[in-house]
């Protein structure tokens, strides 16, 4: 409908009608895209046009570009309209667009490892010199306690701790019930029910609890940081800092990690607390064991290691995630795109972290019989 | 050049309340833009402009009043409609508002790929004729606005707001944060803009030089109204802030520049 070929007077002439507006956009490039070119010489009219806008324009310069490469000659009825002229006269002046992109390599899966490698070596380092520097500030709040930012980190235990109270207690509340009702299925073909008790103690105090509560503040505090010190990276707050004269690992990362180490062990004692409660409860319920049954029960199922094995790991957890959200969150520059991505690779990485250590635990507490 | 009192003004805007709290930022406010004209709109700090483009865009709901463009009455359109008419105009905000996770490139194709549905190389050739159009460098199309400078992040939002080719382009200080020569060069841009696009431009900005260069009508928000008339009424106004604004040192140093180098037409610069 925007072109039409008709044939007057023993020319072809090719006529351009109706609202040529970037409205129209999607019919104009499939109008321009479809038009047969191939044959003799030919007239271009411009009459039937209502409006012309600079898309419009882009678009009969398209077509132009079209004839001229199937070899059709053409020329305009009259003069080439105005915004066709301004259109061509932009794309004329200075050099031509650079087409990016077009020319990118097939990268040789050698090279890629290669690259790979380095990148990986490069940010083991800056890892490396992250924990120095955090290292370093705590080092010398010895000599200078007024660099650790009390406030800061009152308020740093606030957020990460006591908000998180509701959703720690719960999660470990299920958790043991379900261990609990599980345990006590397989338990009763030996007629051992009883055992269930210690089933649960032991696996909350030593395993879940800390594990669990490790897990979920991974994923609200350790986003929380890595979004927070991302946001400062992209509005400069963080070079504001620098400018200053602060240290960004005393004013942003160590009273977050502290908060975190304070905060990290007490949401497990919260946990343990909640774990076992929940067992006892659901062994009355279920398994009429009554509570007074259980706390002898859980008594002798504790050896005085049993809590401080699961305790001790908090503040190493507390650890690896504040450190991994706080140093992805100084990795974001530019985008919002990168703050997604470093979001979720800090929240990801340091799952995989709390784990990773976990294991490590166990096997320190295998060799040393803790 | 524009006509005197049209029936049919770009926009229009009647009897605007706008209140957050106690604080009342619009009391009543009306504004008129003939078709075809840049509009200036000045006024203190916190004297409700951005609140004003905000109001216009439809991004902030008036406590009473009406916004119309081309005609249309923003606030009774919905759907399809309101679309049809958000594409009709373009908007540039004061930080530029570019996606930094998007090329500039990206930028000024997102409204056309949302629109129409377009081969790449069509999407890419429209976006190089905005680029160049706005006098970037065509190089600049593939780099990210965090490497672009100030100057160039004002002209890649220009061309984003172009992209669909509106009528109506709305700004929100345009050259604040320019030095003085790249200011004055969106200034000619502007201008170059305006009378190759036949663009209707309203434009909220403090730069004294880009008021006098470039708007033929200026509206001063004062009490929560506007008062507005041509370049030359509105200077000779006797409220005692527009006074102020016009005839402080600075309002006197940008008007007699302007007198001294008027009717030259400097061809856009380049950035």
């Amino acid at each position: 409908m925007f072109l039409e070929w008709r044939v007057a007077d023993g020319e072809r002439e090719l006529h351009a009608r109706g609202r040529w507006r970037a409205e129209s956009a999607t019919e104009l490039s499939r109008a321009v895209a479809e038009v047969e070119l191939e044959g003799p010489a030919a007239v271009l009219d411009a009459d039937g046009i209502e409006t012309l806008d600079l898309t419009g324009a882009w678009f009969l310069r398209r077509l132009e570009e079209r004839l001229t490469q199937s070899g059709t000659p053409f020329r305009w009825r009259g003069a080439r309209p105005e915004a066709l002229e301004f259109a061509a006269t932009l794309l004329a002046a200075g050099p031509a667009a650079a087409h990016e992109g077009s020319e990118r390599r097939h990268e040789e899966a050698l090279g890629a490892l290669g690259r790979w490698t380095v990148q990986r070596g490069g940010q083991a380092r800056d890892e490396l010199e992250f924990l120095g520097r955090i290292l370093f500030v705590i080092g010398g709040a010895f000599r200078r306690p007024r660099s650790l930012r009390f406030k800061s980190v009152i308020r740093h235990v606030y957020e990460t701790g006591i908000e998180a109270v509701p959703i720690v207690a719960l999660i470990a509340l299920l958790i043991s019930v379900i261990i609990a009702y599980i345990g006590a299925q397989e338990l009763r073909q030996f007629g051992g029910e009883v055992f269930v008790v210690d089933l649960v103690t032991i696996s909350v105090l030593r395993e879940l609890g800390v594990l669990l509560t490790a897990v979920i503040v991974a994923g609200r505090s350790g986003s929380a940081f890595a979004a927070e010190i991302g946001v400062m990276q992209l509005n400069d707050e963080v070079d504001a800092l620098r400018a200053i004269g602060l240290n960004v690992v005393e004013v942003l990362v160590v009273p977050r990690l502290l908060g975190l180490i304070i905060a990290l062990p007490l949401l497990t004692i919260v946990a343990d607390a909640m774990g076992l409660a929940g067992g006892a409860v659901m062994s009355w319920l279920a398994f009429d064991i009554p509570f007074n049954q259980f706390l002898v029960r859980m008594q002798e199922a504790m050896a005085p290691t049993t809590f401080w094995a699961g305790l001790l790991k908090a503040p190493v957890f507390a650890f690896v995630i504040a450190m991994i959200g706080t140093f992805r969150g100084l990795q974001v520059r530019d985008s919002s795109r990168e703050l997604g991505r470093l979001t979720t690779v800090a929240v990801v990485e340091s799952i995989f972290m709390v784990l990773l250590v976990d294991a490590v635990f166990a096997v320190i507490y295998w060799e040393l019989d803790f | 050049m524009a006509a005197t009192a049209p029936a049919d003004p770009a926009v229009s805007v009647r009897g605007i309340v706008n209140r957050f709290g106690t604080q009342v930022v619009h009391a009543g406010l009306d504004m008129e833009v003939r078709r075809g004209e840049i509009f200036g709109i000045v006024g203190g700090a916190g004297s409700g402009k951005s609140v004003l483009l905000r109001t216009i865009l439809g991004l902030q709901v008036p406590r009473a009043g009406t916004v119309s463009i081309g005609g249309r009455d923003l606030t009774e359109l919905r759907g399809a409609e309101l679309r049809a008419l958000k594409r009709s105009y373009g908007v540039t905000f004061q930080h530029g508002a570019l996606f930094s996770s998007l090329t500039v490139a990206e930028n000024v194709q997102l409204p056309l790929v949302e629109a129409c549905r377009l081969p790449d190389e069509v999407l890419a050739g429209l976006a190089e004729l905005k680029i160049r159009l706005v006098g970037l460098a065509p190089d600049a199309a593939g780099k990210y606005p965090a490497q672009l400078s100030g100057g160039m992040v004002k002209r890649a939002a220009l061309a984003r707001a172009l992209a669909l080719d509106p009528p109506l382009l709305l700004l929100d200080e345009p050259t604040s944060g320019l030095d003085p020569i790249a200011a004055s060069a969106f200034d000619e841009l502007l201008l170059y803009l305006h009378r190759s696009l036949r663009l209707t431009v309203v434009m909220i900005t403090h730069d004294l030089d880009t008021i006098y260069r470039t708007c033929a009508r200026v509206g001063v928000i004062v009490d929560g109204r506007m008062i507005s008339d041509s370049l030359e009424g509105i200077v000779h106004n006797p409220h005692p802030w527009i006074q102020e604004y016009f005839h402080g040192p600075r309002g006197r140093s940008a008007s007699e520049a302007t007198h001294q180098d008027a009717g030259v037409v400097r061809s856009p610069g380049r950035q």
